[in-house]
């Protein structure tokens, strides 16, 4: 077993580490404040690539494997998370579709932009009537000529303000259930589209998310992505592709929380001495620690099983869940030992605190991890 | 045109520094391009980019200094050189550095060569203006706006925060000061292109040089580090008191006055 990076993969990660610490820390309280991105770090990290994460280098993107990706999605998640959410939705959820399941024309007509950041991408599955029940969707899509129509409403999908190319999941034969839906590539300019209410949430400032409403939106049929009638497999298959991408940005948190506190507890103190001294504060931190080791570990494990080839779909739900668990645990043992401090909006602790809590809801909430590796096992016990 | 970038791996001064010996403890640094060279090295790409040509970036130094060199590649310079003097050269100063680059450039051919205005670990700043002067080449320092016109380079220098206004004509060296230009961050894909750019390895042997040739003529006798700072002191009582206090430990403690 060979648990190190290749010299790329270091060499990558070592630059985006320097990019993400250097000018993305530097306006993170800003982004916070203004809950917008700057521009500049937009077109920045656009020129650094990072849109191109998740896409093949024949396609203008970085064409690494999983491994690869999580090792940069740890830096990645290093900082404001609203800025990670804005780049791992685009990367993940929002270029997966096309990179796995488009055919030749439409990876050669959208990835290349989208590698270069020229057009944001987005996931839009989610409804008022069909969250973690993802196979209750009632938008529909009803064929007319050579294209299909589409009616209905998605919400809280992210990046939608700024995105240009949107996968969208939609009931083409309402006899079938979730055998009855198809996955689109829906332009934001094509007639009928229009971007709804824009959310205002508990934390990931910074990074949108609003409703689409679908009215009479044409779509050719050239834009059905996979096959018709399989769309709830496909976005199975890409939240499943999604999620150790997402465990790595929680990593990355993590460990940023860890490198603040001990700073901090080193730093600060207390009846006389640093307060990591207090073995109370320094257990807080011991535990926080292994917590994250062990994320660690099972993060580049289910990577590493990716890129293997390997079937990931109980293993990937087990990361999700733990990834997003861990964080929660470790952001608030980070608030606890900085004390008032960790409370207080002037730093980043409460922000980071606020942003853990969507990990464990969104791409499917725990309990619906739960579900999924419940299921598995007792596929596996059969 | 042909475009040559001298390029120097030093340690961060922005880290902890650790002698020992005598020596800079390499363990436990981190080793950066030299921030001015990174000017440099920007340079040297955007004029690429407008008038054509090929950007060669040279360094002097061991097998760790690859990884700047990667770097400088993957910025999108096209080519880079190493110059191993592990093996050959135990003490070196601005002499040797020189007269190995001097061998270097002997059969290139050069439009210009961009160097940095000092380089941060040993500040002497002599590198380039020796170089240029070995090679027989018009030399300017510490550039902050430089523009290409035919043979002639329409130059801003910075002047002790003063600009000076000058033209010179090609073949030129040039050294690079803060303000210049924004250096880029390695773009990912250009790192995964890094990888087949050519990187070539030379030693003193390839150049016709041996060790005798390259023999410092300084010697270090001395490394140490600036005193720690001590702990401030906070004057207290009345204003005029305080000012009192302050003058006389001026005068008397620190003797700035
Ligand atoms: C900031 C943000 C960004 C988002 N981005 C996107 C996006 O880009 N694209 C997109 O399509 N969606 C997106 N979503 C939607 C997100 O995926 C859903 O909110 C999530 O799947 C939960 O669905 P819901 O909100 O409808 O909650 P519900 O499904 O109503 O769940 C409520 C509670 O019931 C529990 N529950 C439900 N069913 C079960 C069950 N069978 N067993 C046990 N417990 C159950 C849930 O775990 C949860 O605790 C985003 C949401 C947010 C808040
Ligand atoms: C919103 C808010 C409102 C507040 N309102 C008031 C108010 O109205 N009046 C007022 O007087 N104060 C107020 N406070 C202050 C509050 O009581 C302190 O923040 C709190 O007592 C912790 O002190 P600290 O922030 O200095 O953290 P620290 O004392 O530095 O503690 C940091 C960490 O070290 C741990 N620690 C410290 N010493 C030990 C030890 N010996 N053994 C084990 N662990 C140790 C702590 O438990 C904590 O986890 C308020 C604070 C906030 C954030």
């Amino acid at each position: 077993m060979n648990f190190s990076f290749n010299e790329d993969i270091l060499f990558l990660k070592r630059n985006v580490k320097d990019f993400i610490q250097t000018e993305v820390e530097a306006v993170a309280m800003d982004i916070e404040k203004e809950d917008k991105i700057p521009d500049r770090i937009i077109t920045m990290s656009k020129e650094l690539g990072l849109f191109g994460l998740s896409i093949p280098e024949i396609y203008g993107g970085l064409g690494i494997g999983m491994v690869g990706k999580c090792a940069l999605y740890e830096e990645i998640g290093a900082t404001h998370n609203g800025y990670t959410t804005l780049i791992g939705a685009h990367t993940g959820i929002g270029t997966v579709g096309i990179v796995e399941l488009g055919n030749k024309k439409q990876k050669e007509k959208y990835l290349p932009p989208m590698a270069r950041g020229e057009r944001i991408g987005a996931f839009a599955l989610t409804e008022p009537s069909a969250g973690s029940n993802a196979s209750n969707i009632k938008t529909t899509a009803v064929k007319k000529g050579d294209k299909y129509i589409l009616n209905g409403t998605k919400h809280y999908i992210t990046n939608a303000t700024i995105a240009d190319v949107f996968t969208v999941m939609a009931v083409t034969d309402s006899s079938k259930g979730a055998k009855g839906i198809t996955s689109f590539i829906v332009e934001k300019d094509f007639p009928g589209f229009k971007v709804g209410a824009v959310e205002s949430k508990m934390g990931l400032k910074g990074s949108q998310s609003a409703e689409i409403i679908l009215e009479d939106c044409e779509v050719p049929e050239e834009n059905v992505l996979g096959e018709v009638g399989k769309g709830y497999v496909n976005a199975l298959k890409i939240l499943t592709n999604g999620r150790a991408g997402l465990a790595a940005r929680n990593l990355g948190s993590c460990q940023k929380l860890l490198d603040l506190s001990i700073t901090y507890t080193e730093e600060r103190e207390q009846f006389g001495v640093p307060i990591i001294e207090h073995q109370a504060v320094a257990h807080m931190i011991a535990e926080m620690a292994v917590e994250i080791e062990a994320l660690r570990s099972f993060t580049y494990r289910v990577a590493w099983m990716v890129d293997e080839g390997e079937k990931v779909i109980k293993e990937a739900a087990m990361l999700k869940l733990y990834g997003s668990e861990v964080y929660n645990r470790v952001a608030d043992k980070a608030v606890q030992v900085h004390g008032g401090i960790g409370y207080i909006s002037d730093y980043p602790i409460e922000r980071f605190f606020r942003d853990a809590r969507i990990t464990r809801i969104y791409e499917g909430t725990s309990e619906i991890q739960k579900n999924i590796i419940a299921g598995q096992l007792r596929k596996e016990y059969e | 045109m042909n475009i040559y970038v001298l390029m120097k791996r030093t340690f961060d001064t922005e880290e902890k520094i650790v002698i020992s010996n005598g020596r800079i403890e390499e363990e436990g640094a981190e080793f950066i391009i030299n921030p001015y060279d990174e000017y440099a090295i920007e340079e040297a790409i955007q004029l690429r980019d407008e008038h054509g040509g090929e950007v060669t970036v040279v360094t002097i130094g061991s097998e760790d200094a690859e990884k700047q060199l990667r770097t400088a590649l993957a910025m999108g310079a096209d080519k880079a050189v190493l110059i191993n003097t592990e093996d050959d050269v135990e003490e070196s100063d601005q002499f040797t550095t020189v007269k190995i680059l001097e061998a270097f450039f002997d059969d290139k051919e050069y439009d210009l060569i961009l160097a940095g205005n000092v380089a941060i670990d040993q500040a002497s700043g002599q590198i380039g203006p020796r170089l240029a002067e070995k090679l027989n080449i018009p030399y300017v320092t510490t550039i902050t706006n430089l523009k290409i016109d035919g043979d002639t380079a329409h130059i801003e220098r910075d002047v002790e925060g003063d600009v000076e206004k000058l033209d010179a004509s090609l073949p030129l060296l040039v050294t690079c000061q803060q303000g210049l230009n924004e250096p880029r961050y390695p773009s990912l894909p250009g790192i995964m292109k890094a990888k087949k750019k050519p990187l070539e390895e030379l030693e003193l042997d390839d150049l016709d040089l041996d060790e005798d040739d390259v023999e410092p003529k300084t010697k270090t006798i001395e490394v140490f580090l600036p005193p720690a700072k001590e702990a401030g002191k906070v004057l207290e009582g009345e204003i005029d008191d305080q000012v009192k206090e302050l003058v006389s430990l001026l005068r008397n403690e620190s003797k700035v006055i």
